[in-house]
Order: structure tokens, then sequence, then C-alpha cells
């Protein structure tokens, strides 16, 4: 097991490694960070010479990739183009998002596990029925419009006749928010509620219906069938034999729909005003702030593939065979 | 439980279940990898006709595979239609401002005065448009690419899946935003929209259909085809590629509804379709203040929205059935 | 008389589909004496491992079971689930045909075998575990000390079948349901398989159901032999009986299709020529009436029920075959039935 879990360590980092190559590439055919100076009629053209110096615009892609890359490794970012520290902001822009993405996700999971189950246990009755139209619903609806359906529709009218806000619906904390943590955590509740639910609704739509799918073929195996001739009671058959077995594949769909997620939390974040990493991004988009998009860029990738790497060690962890693989 | 009677379908389990795909809101199941990705049902190719007819009876057979088709057809037939047909364009300007739906305008106007209803229905035609070429780009790109690397193995399989592994690990929003942030800024050409996210929605298709060819390659017909002289490009394509054609149809349908997705949320961020051309995303974004006050201009781009892509999903989930089903299968 | 362990009354199972009813089962009547092999002998789709799933209780959803199971002094088929697993394991156990999904992946062989013995028995999971490696000696398994803790993927085939054969054993059951616990297995490892299932039935005193489609199995194993065709029973009797004497042309089929060691090295195998009947829908008359070439009008109108034929080894009546010519076929000179000129004539 320990080997398996170093070979997967090894062959994460060289991904990540080559992930940043691309990652570079991408955000280099942006298009020219200088844009909106050059495009003012009033910059001196030494300005420009500076910044281009300044930036290493005019040395070739790779060297310019070199000196990124080992600054970045060594915790230093860059700046932005009005000259703040890249990586401040992004530290604090990653626990605003973190707050929302790993309630959403864990719930997500959660949820679709437990409904994949009772869809599959209750086969073609009316609750598989009920919970595979409402699966089909939410996975048809885009995240921003559940997100301002929610907003509108739900917070909104629900805080007026209460009178009071329940449902925050804009930025992740009150502005003016002090004291201890535990103070504090009914208005982070407060607000991160809706943004998390959108989340979670747009998220465990597809690993609840792969998980009744899992759950079906699995109740079919012929182990499940000894497991019965055994004598076992019925839940357990279902909890030590069926269940277990069918969350194996789960673990690399969520795995894989990680990226998806992270994608999914940029809208959330851009609907409900978090200032978290999406809303950042986009803003550097926007201006195009290469450093910006580059720390965003690197950093996502690095979740995503620290969490495929969790997920790995995860099924090796439920499945035997795959250790020795 | 005699043989006769029990629908089974010979069913190739690809190399491990790490190459089952899911990604963003997709319908795939555990059987996609291990069905769907590698189902013969078609034995050999000289099969395929009589299989067809197989296919299309189960997908009829499905109550809600056909309301999604029955939806579908009636949303784009129907958009188009009133593209033609209806009194107003979608781009005239009448004097009724901010007038909740009437006789004249069913789904209201807006704040020029544009008529709703032909803002939705040019929208739903855009958005479908978009969505077909996005899917015909990416099936192209998914198929070759996933030929290639199924059919010659290798390094040349090795060198291509890490490419698309590595490409997967941005989330694709994110990538897109980058893209088409640059793309707007430039032209409100719809089609470049959807080269791009044609670009990055291959993936899913390419591994789909290397998974089949890595299992169809050791097939005797291969061997055969080979003995009689075929080249390895016709064997592909003239052997290969219809033996895998029913994941590929499933997936191009999904990619279909994802990339509606796709660029509803781009046109939502105002980086995808450009006025004066129009899609129900944009439609969303422009409305989205006036939810509870003017709210006709809200709610219909949004339902109509969820009932397209709803109703290709549906379509979608009913042709994996189709192709591999497992709800009628009886075990001995 | 001894007392029978198992019964069987006029067991009848239908799956209904889509394109009509199926009759896996229709009709069929047997009985176990304890410590004793019954061998029930037939093709695929004959409603042998249906009949055995159906004791178990483990028919998919959807199957319609008539009839009786008596099995201490209970009828199996009036029993709610929760009254089934009290039987399941303990009273009556079952062995699968394919040993390599038998087992589940992801548990070790030990926790699988422990798990079975507390189901039943109450103990202290270490005098489980302690039991579940003499369990693993029984069966043939080498070091089985150290094999407890292996999974399953780390066995071969004719390993796994004897793990899956020691979970039977663990509760000493009343009876074993061996539904072809070798087909899936080299010729060289059903041996052995076969082995650990006659120390099984040693250890525990269980009488045995055995289902297959070997004969050479049948031959040293049975002490009774059952041959099904199309869902019935259509021959019944002691080993010797159906070996030597056998009173039904199925039974002739199947014995004269085994290639013989004191044989004419040139005579051709026999084959039955044609393929089992659709299980779908009613049908008249006898179910081999179509490969049988023996066939006559008679045959076509009436399906033929159980009659007592002669037997060699008592006069009790126990020999049993569902033919219209069941005693002229039993006295009749065996090779000549399907004889290449007979199947030419009467098979199209």
């Amino acid at each position: 097991m320990f080997a398996y879990v170093i070979r997967r360590l090894l062959i994460s980092i060289v991904i990540l490694f080559f992930a940043s190559i691309l990652v570079f590439i991408l955000v280099s055919t942006a298009g020219d960070p200088l844009a909106l100076l050059r495009a003012n009629p009033h910059t001196p053209h030494s300005t420009i010479v500076a910044r281009e110096h300044l930036l290493h615009l005019n040395d070739p892609l790779w060297q310019r990739y070199w000196i990124w890359f080992s600054d970045a490794i060594r915790g230093n970012l860059g700046n932005t183009t009005k000259g703040q520290a890249v990586a401040p902001q992004l530290w604090s822009h990653l626990f605003v998002t973190l707050r929302m993405v790993i309630v959403a996700t864990i719930l997500a999971i959660v949820i679709a596990i437990a409904l994949g189950v009772w869809s599959a246990v209750r086969q073609n009755k009316l609750t598989d029925h009920v919970i595979t139209v409402t699966n089909f619903i939410f996975l048809a609806t885009p995240v921003f419009v559940l997100g301002l359906a929610l907003k509108e529709f739900v917070a909104i009218p629900i805080n007026q006749h209460v009178g009071s806000t329940i449902f925050y619906t804009d930025g992740e904390q009150s502005p003016t928010l002090s004291g201890s943590f535990f103070s504090r955590l009914p208005d982070y509740a407060g607000h991160t509620v809706l943004p998390a639910l959108t989340l979670i609704l747009v998220t465990y739509t597809s690993w609840a219906i792969y998980q009744r799918s899992s759950m079906i073929e699995t109740l079919d195996a012929d182990h499940v069938r000894l497991a019965r001739a055994k004598g076992l009671s019925r839940r357990r058959v279902l909890v030590r034999h069926v269940l277990r077995n069918a969350l194996i594949p789960l673990t690399t769909v969520v795995a894989l729909d990680f990226a998806a997620v992270l994608g999914g939390a940029i809208l959330t974040e851009y609907i409900f005003g978090w200032q978290g990493l999406g809303t950042w991004y986009i803003t550097g988009v926007d201006t195009l702030d290469v450093n910006i998009m580059l720390a965003y860029l690197l950093l996502t990738a690095t979740f995503v593939i620290g969490f495929n790497l969790l997920a790995d060690i995860l099924y090796g962890v439920l499945d035997p065979r795959i250790r020795y693989a | 439980m005699p043989e006769e009677i029990r629908e089974d379908f010979v069913i190739e389990t690809p190399e491990s279940v790490a190459t089952t795909e899911a990604g963003m809101h997709t319908l795939a199941s555990p059987g996609a990898g291990l069905g769907l990705s590698g189902s013969d049902t078609y034995g050999l190719t000289g099969e395929a006709k009589g299989q067809f007819r197989i296919v299309v009876g189960r997908f009829a057979h499905q109550r809600l595979a056909m309301v999604g088709l029955s939806i579908f057809l009636i949303l784009a037939i129907g958009a188009v239609l009133v593209g033609h047909l209806w009194q107003f364009n979608y781009t005239d300007i009448t004097n009724n401002l901010n007038d909740p739906p009437s006789w004249t305008n069913p789904f209201g106007t807006n704040s020029i005065g544009n008529d709703m209803f032909a803002q939705v229905m040019a929208g739903v035609v855009k958005d479908i448009e978009i969505a077909l070429t996005v899917a015909a780009i990416a099936v192209l790109i998914g198929v070759t690419i996933g030929a290639v690397a199924g059919f010659y193995r290798g390094w040349v399989d090795s060198l291509l899946m890490r490419f698309v592994d590595l490409v997967l690990v941005v989330p694709i929003l994110a990538i897109l935003i980058l893209l088409s942030s640059k793309l707007a800024k430039q032209s409100s050409n719809w089609l470049g929209l959807a080269v791009i996210i044609g670009l990055l929605s291959w993936t899913y298709v390419a591994r789909l259909v290397r998974a089949d060819f890595l299992s169809l390659r050791e097939r005797d017909f291969v061997e055969a085809s080979r003995a009689l002289g075929a080249t390895n490009r016709r064997i592909i394509v003239k052997h290969m590629v219809p033996n895998a054609i029913g994941p590929i149809i499933v997936n191009a349908t999904l990619t279909v509804a994802l990339s509606i997705i796709l660029e509803s949320t781009l046109s939502y961020l105002g980086l995808g379709v450009q006025p004066p051309n129009i899609s129900l995303g944009l439609l969303v974004f422009q409305g989205q203040d006036s939810a509870t006050t003017e709210w006709w201009l809200f709610v219909f781009p949004v339902v109509f929205l969820i009932i397209l892509i709803l109703s290709i999903f549906l379509i979608g989930d009913g042709l994996r059935e189709a192709f591999d089903p497992k709800k009628s299968r009886v075990r001995a | 008389m001894p007392e029978h362990v198992l019964q069987i009354e006029r067991l009848e199972v239908d799956f209904p589909t889509k394109d009509g009813v199926v009759h896996a089962v229709r009709g069929v009547d047997l009985f176990l004496e304890p410590g004793q092999v019954l061998g029930i002998v037939g093709e695929s789709g004959s409603g042998k491992s249906v009949t055995a799933l159906a004791t178990m209780g483990l028919l998919p959803k959807g199957a319609q079971v008539r009839g009786a199971i008596r099995f201490d002094d209970t009828d199996l088929l009036t029993l709610k689930e929760k009254q089934l697993t009290n039987v399941r394991g303990t009273g009556i156990a079952m062995i699968f045909q394919d040993p390599m999904t038998a087992l589940n992946p992801v548990y070790t062989i030990g926790w699988q075998i422990s798990e079975a013995i507390l189901a039943h028995q109450d103990m202290s999971k270490d005098a489980a575990r302690d039991r579940a490696i003499e369990l693993l000696a029984k069966v043939g398994i080498p070091n089985p000390a150290e094999r407890i803790d292996n999974y399953p993927h780390e066995f071969s085939g004719g390993m796994r079948q004897r793990a899956v054969i020691a979970i039977g054993m663990a509760n000493d059951p009343t009876v074993i349901l061996a539904d072809e616990p070798t087909t899936a297995l080299d010729v060289t490892v059903q041996a052995q398989v076969l082995t650990s299932l006659r120390t099984a039935m040693d250890e525990t005193g269980a009488a045995l159901l055995l289902i297959t489609h070997d004969l050479g199995v049948i031959a040293g194993l049975a002490d009774r032999v059952l041959v099904m065709y199309a869902g019935r029973a259509v021959e019944i009797g002691t080993a010797e009986d159906v070996f030597y004497r056998p009173s039904m042309p199925y039974t002739l089929g199947l014995l004269g299709s085994l290639p013989r060691l004191d044989g004419d090295g040139s005579a051709r195998l026999r084959q039955i020529p044609g393929a089992p009947p659709s299980m779908l829908g009613d049908r008249t008359g006898c179910p081999f009436a179509p490969r049988c070439p023996l066939a006559t009008d008679l045959c076509r109108e009436t399906e033929p029920d159980l009659t007592v034929v002669p037997s060699v080894t008592s006069d009790t009546g126990d020999h049993r075959a569902a033919c219209h010519y069941a005693e002229a076929v039993g006295r009749g000179d065996h090779g000549q039935v399907f004889s290449d000129g007979v199947v030419d004539n009467v098979i199209v």
C-alpha cells in the first residue's frame, strides 16, 4: 500500500509540473497584458518599455515560463498589474472559496450516496421515479440559473416574510463582522447557506444517478447472492456487500468531477458576490492581469491533482485489488 | 432460466474502471466503464442494419425518452418557425416598453421594446445551433484521437491519454473564461465561440472511443480483415467505428446538452454570445435584476433553457438504455 | 424408511417476461435422505438451477413459485425473508458455479468465512477466526493460518471454490446445495473440489444436492440421480438404475454422448440432435419429442407422467421414468436408439 501511495504521489507531482507549463502557455495566449496601456495615448513610450522589461515580455516563452515557475515554487507569485502582491490575495480569497467548496462537496457526496441507495433499493417504485425526475431537473439547470432562482425566489421572499435577513445573498460575511470565531459562526452560516445549497444541488445529481446505477448492478452480483445464501440479514447484505462494493467506482467519479465543482464555484461566487477565487479570477481575466490568471490556474490545478491523489488513495483503501496493480 | 430469452449483451471491460468518465453533469453510469464503452451489440459489421431497428424500437419504448424527444423537436422546430412566421423579429423595437405578457406579446416586452417571445425563440435557435456545432467538432476530434490511441496503442496511446488528463486538470469553465474573453473583445461571431467550446469538449468521447477500440482491436474480425489485405485506415473506418457507434452517439447527445450549459454560462458572464446575437444565457443576464418586478424577462428564458437542456438529457439517457439495456436483463 | 431431510413437492416456477410467461420448472418432486447425495443432471435451461434457487428463496423478484419445499417441519415457500435467513447458511447451505465472482473481492477470505460463522453462532471473533482456519485446512488449503488473510484475488479458481465450500460447511448444515460446482474449473482442479465436497459431507453429515451437466461427476459421487428436461424430472432412480437401465430416451442420449474408455475407438460420439425447447408459453406432448428418434403421435399429443420402471437395485418402485415407452427403452439395446440410421430417418 505504501508503495502504491508513493507512486501516485510522484506521478501527481509530474502532472502538476506539466500542468504548470500548459497553464502558462494558455495564459500567454490570452492577450497582451499591456494592451490597455498601449491603447492609452497618454502613456509615455518609456513606461511601456520599462513595463515590458519588468514583465520580461521580450524574452522567449520558455524563459518567461521558467522565471515565473521558479518564483512560484518559492512562493513568489509576482504582482498584479496594479503592483500589489498576488500571493496574499490568493490565500485570503482561497479561504473564502474553501468554505463553500468543502461544505458543498461533502454534503453533495452524502446526499448522492443516500439518494442513490434509496432509489436503487426501491427501484422502479414511486420513490425511485420521484428521485430520478428531481435529479434530472437539477441536472439540467445551469449553476447560474439555480443560484439566481434561489436568490430571487427563495431567499428574498423568505427574508421579507420573516422580516429579517436569514439568507444572505451578497458576500460571504457581513462587512462589519468581528468577534471570536464562534460568535462569527452564525453570520458565516447565514451567508454560506444559499451558495452552498446552489453548489450542492448542481453537483449531487450526476453522482446520485451514478450511485444508483452502481448499486443496481451490484445488487445483481454473484457475491451478493452468496452473501444472502450465507443467511445474512438483508440489512447487512445491503451495507457490507452491496453498498461497500458499489461505492468504489463512485470515488473515481467524484475525483474526475472535482474540476467541474471548482468551475461551478466560480459562478456561485459571482452570483452571490463572494470575494473568492472565482470572482478574483474573472476580474483578472477582464483586466488581463497575467499574474492573477497564472496564480489562479496553477492553484486550481494543484487542488484538482491533489484531490485526484486523495481519491486514488481512497480507491486503494476500498479495493484491495488495486493496491498491487 | 433459458438462454433464449435472456437479453444479454457481450460487454467488454476496458483496462480499468479508472477510465470511466463522469465529468460535468454527465449521465455516465458504471456501465459506462464496463458496458457503454465496448458493447459488442453489433457483432460483426454485417449485422448493423438489423440492430438499428432494434435500437430504435427500444428507444421508442421508453416513456421519458420519447417525452424528451417530443419536447425537443417541438421546441426546435417551433422556434425556427416562430423565427420566420412570427409578426415580430427579435430585433424589432416597438413602443411597448416593459409590458407584461399579453396577446400581442405572449412573453411580454423588455425595456427597449423587444418582443420577448421572439427573443426567447431566437435564443433557443441560436443555442441549438451552437450546441450542434460544438458536438460535431467534439465528436470529430474525439473519435479521431480516441481511435488513433486505441488502435495504435503503445506510446502513441500513452502520450495522447496523458495529454487528455492534462487538459482536464483545470476546470473547463476557467479555461473557457480565459479564451472567450479574448474572443468576445474581438468579434461577435458565435462560430468562434462554438469552436472554442468544441475544442474543450472532446475528451470524454476520446476516452470512450479509445476504450472501445482497445477491446475491439483484439477481435477476430480485425485479424480477418488484415489477412484480406485491408489497410489500417480501412479497418478503422469501415469496421471498428461502426461497432463503437453506440456510445459515440450517446456521448454526442450529452455533449450537446453540456455545451448549451457552458455556452449559456459564458453568455451570462458576458463572455459568450454577444449582442446583436442572442442566446438564452444572455437573456437571463439581461433579465436577472427584474426577476421579481418584471418577472417575464427572467422566468421565460430560464424555463425554456431548463426545458431545452432537460429534453436533450432525456434523449441521451434513452439512447444509452436503447444501446445497452440494463432494465430488462433477467438472471438465470 | 429414513426421514427425508428435504422434500420438494410439485414445484413450479414461472417467470413473467415481456414476451410471455416462462415456465422454468413444471412440477418437480424430489427428496433427500440424510447423508445422501442426489445428483440432478440436465442441460442448460432444464430448470435445475432454478429448483435450487427456489429452495433457498434466492430467485429474482417477479418469480412465481408454487408447490411446497419441506425442510425441518416447515414449508420453506411459506416463510418470510427474515425467517429464511435463519435457514440459509445454517440449515441449508449453497455453493455456486463461478468461483471467480462468488466471493466479495474487498474482504479477506477469513473475514468472509467468519462472517458466515458469526451470523449463526454465538462466539467471539477470535474463536470464529480459529474455526475459519480449521475449515480452510479441512478443505485442503495449504498454510491455512497464513492464507486466511489473503484476498480472493490471491487465490486460484480451485482454491476459491474450496473456500466457498468452507463457508458452506461452517455451520454444519443439514443440506448442501451445489449448483454446478466444478463447471467453471479445469478437470484437474475438479477432482480437488469434489474431494473437498466429500469432506464437507463427511464432516457435517449433510445431504448433498449436486447439480451438474457432467455425468462423470455424477458417477463418482451420487447415490441417486434425477434427470431433468424442460423443467421436469424425466427420470429418477439410484445411480445404478439410471446408468445401467436408463428408461427414457433423453437419458440414453446423455449416456450415449459420453466417450467410453472401453468403447470402439472408431465409433462416433453420438450427439442428441436439436436443441432444448423454448420454455416460453404452453406446450402439448412430451417436450423431448422433437428430438426423440422413437417419438410417435402419442408422444406428441400427451406428456408422459413418471411411471415406475424396473430397477436394478431394489423392488421398492423407486426407479421412475417419464416416457410412454419407458419399459421398452429400459429393456432395449442402448446403442441402437441413437444409431445413425434412426437419426437420419426421424430427425430432420
